[in-house]
């Protein structure tokens, strides 16, 4: 078996101590003070979460003639340097390999933010569709990543870093000075709330959490709660919601893939699109507290037509929610639907996506 | 009144034949936060070790074992609305309901309150 991985912060969750579980090959913390506690944290304060075991690859180049203009279901050329755009990265058969963000850090500069999982098997992919020799690397192990998510993370890192962070728009980022270090600070997240994704040098990690965490405003959230924010604002999770089998059609996440550019995968999707998918995500709002889970199955009239991807018991909503795969004549918006597993029954019904609107995410 | 507890983490509170239910606080704490409970109908009938409920939490959903036979008399509704009840006080407000106990001779097949401390720490 692999050997467990564990970010530089492993010894500041032993010492707060969190719940750790493996997640992706990597020993992460799931809770500290709770779930829900750490969730309603994140929706009212500023959570701060240890993402190091995500994974950063630089590439440096001519990104037209390196041939990373064709990798992703987006251009990369398009992305104004300072900014970042969130796409995939796929399979021949227009299955998702990953999900993932791309910052233009320069005309010829760009960094690409993956999943923990995928790290490897990504990065021989991509690198695989890059011209012999161009400048790509991964440097997943000399960068960490923190994320301060919440509607009061702004004030947070603008009283310790400056004004400057306090001018980010949604989906940007700057490259600034923290602890006397490079880093970028990115206006991006996956809980719904305003936030901000911080990446440095992993010696300087522990310095800049025991920092954050000196202010009252802020605590540390696990990836249970992270889990809950996204699914509340309808976020798919690779290796859930998204994998080698399931497109971005039938996912539901089309706008993040442009047909007008040459990508692998696309003739797979020019066929999806003309034939329309087999299976499609919703998602559905159940009637009681019951949460759906994983691979709980779906029925319509009682015949079976799909399985939950996600789920749990929103909070904010005050009911179970989930996303799942189901056949697309059962898929529209108010369908009534019944999920079950073992001696679990709920009665759901189809509804639109985000759950919870009512997140600081653009404010 | 004494308090028995099952090897699932149930315990049991027996006053006259009327037992009360619930799940122990070592329970509730490895569940996490508690999202909803499946109260027992009224007047069903449970064999001592038989489905009697079921429990969700932020990370599963479980099932409630009976500690004893007997019939429903009484459910705990606060737990409908605010199931977290179970968490701040698993052994006393977080009860789950009342039964009306068959045979008080099934405690003998429970643990005492010492006997499943011993129980505790040979899971950890």
């Amino acid at each position: 078996m692999e050997e467990m991985k564990a970010t530089p912060l492993r010894a500041h969750h032993e010492s707060l101590k969190a719940l750790m579980a493996p997640f992706g090959g990597w020993l992460m913390p799931i809770q500290y003070a709770g779930i829900i506690a750490e969730h309603k944290w994140c929706r009212e304060q500023a959570a701060l979460f240890d993402i190091c075991h995500m994974g950063e690859f630089l590439f440096q180049g001519d990104i037209v003639a390196d041939g990373l203009e064709d990798v992703f279901t987006f251009s990369v050329q398009g992305i104004p340097v300072g900014r970042s755009r969130y796409g995939f990265l796929l399979n021949a058969a227009g299955g998702v390999i990953d999900d993932l963000i791309v910052f233009r850090l320069a005309e010829d500069r760009v960094m690409i933010v993956v999943n923990a999982a995928t790290i490897a098997n990504d990065f021989a992919v991509i690198r695989s569709r890059l011209k012999e020799g161009a400048n790509f690397t991964d440097v997943s192990d000399q960068t960490a990543k923190l994320d301060l998510q919440g509607p009061l993370s702004r004030e947070v890192l603008v009283g310790l870093f400056g004004a400057e962070i306090g001018t980010i728009p949604f989906f940007k980022f700057i490259t600034t000075k923290i602890l006397g270090v490079d880093a970028i600070v990115s206006r991006t997240g996956y809980t719904g709330e305003l936030g901000y994704e911080i990446f440095l040098p992993a010696d300087k990690v522990c310095e800049l959490w025991e920092l954050l965490l000196k202010d009252p405003r802020v605590a540390p959230a696990g990836l249970g709660s992270r889990d809950l924010l996204r699914l509340e604002v309808g976020y798919s999770l690779y290796g859930s919601d998204l994998d080698e089998s399931t497109t971005p059609l039938a996912a539901g996440l089309s706008s993040f893939v442009n047909l007008s550019k040459e990508f692998v995968g696309k003739d797979a999707l020019v066929k999806e699109q003309q034939a329309g998918p087999a299976r499609v995500k919703v998602a559905f709002r159940v009637s009681s507290r019951r949460a759906p889970r994983h691979h709980y199955e779906i029925f319509q009239d009682g015949a079976p037509v799909g399985s939950v991807t996600s789920g749990a018991f929103s909070p904010m909503l005050g009911c179970g929610i989930g996303l799942g795969y189901l056949k697309p004549e059962a898929a529209a918006l108010g369908t009534k639907l019944v999920i079950k597993h073992e001696r679990v029954e709920m009665e759901a019904e189809v509804v639109e996506l985000p759950f919870y609107a009512g997140g600081s995410l653009r404010s | 009144m004494s308090m028995y507890f099952t090897k699932e983490h149930e315990w049991v509170k027996v006053d006259g034949n009327q037992a009360t239910v619930g799940i122990s606080e070592h329970a509730a704490h490895e569940l996490g936060d508690i999202t909803f409970v499946e109260l027992p109908q009224m007047g069903k009938v449970v064999k001592q070790f038989d489905t009697l409920a079921g429990i969700e939490s932020v990370k599963a959903a479980s099932d409630i074992y009976s500690p004893v036979s007997g019939k429903v008399i009484q459910v705990n509704d606060k737990l409908e609305d605010a199931p977290e009840l179970v968490n701040e006080s698993a052994q006393d407000a977080g009860w789950i309901c009342k039964l009306e106990a068959a045979d008080l001779a099934e405690l003998g097949a429970l643990m005492d309150v010492a006997a499943y401390a011993e129980y505790l720490k040979g899971l950890e």
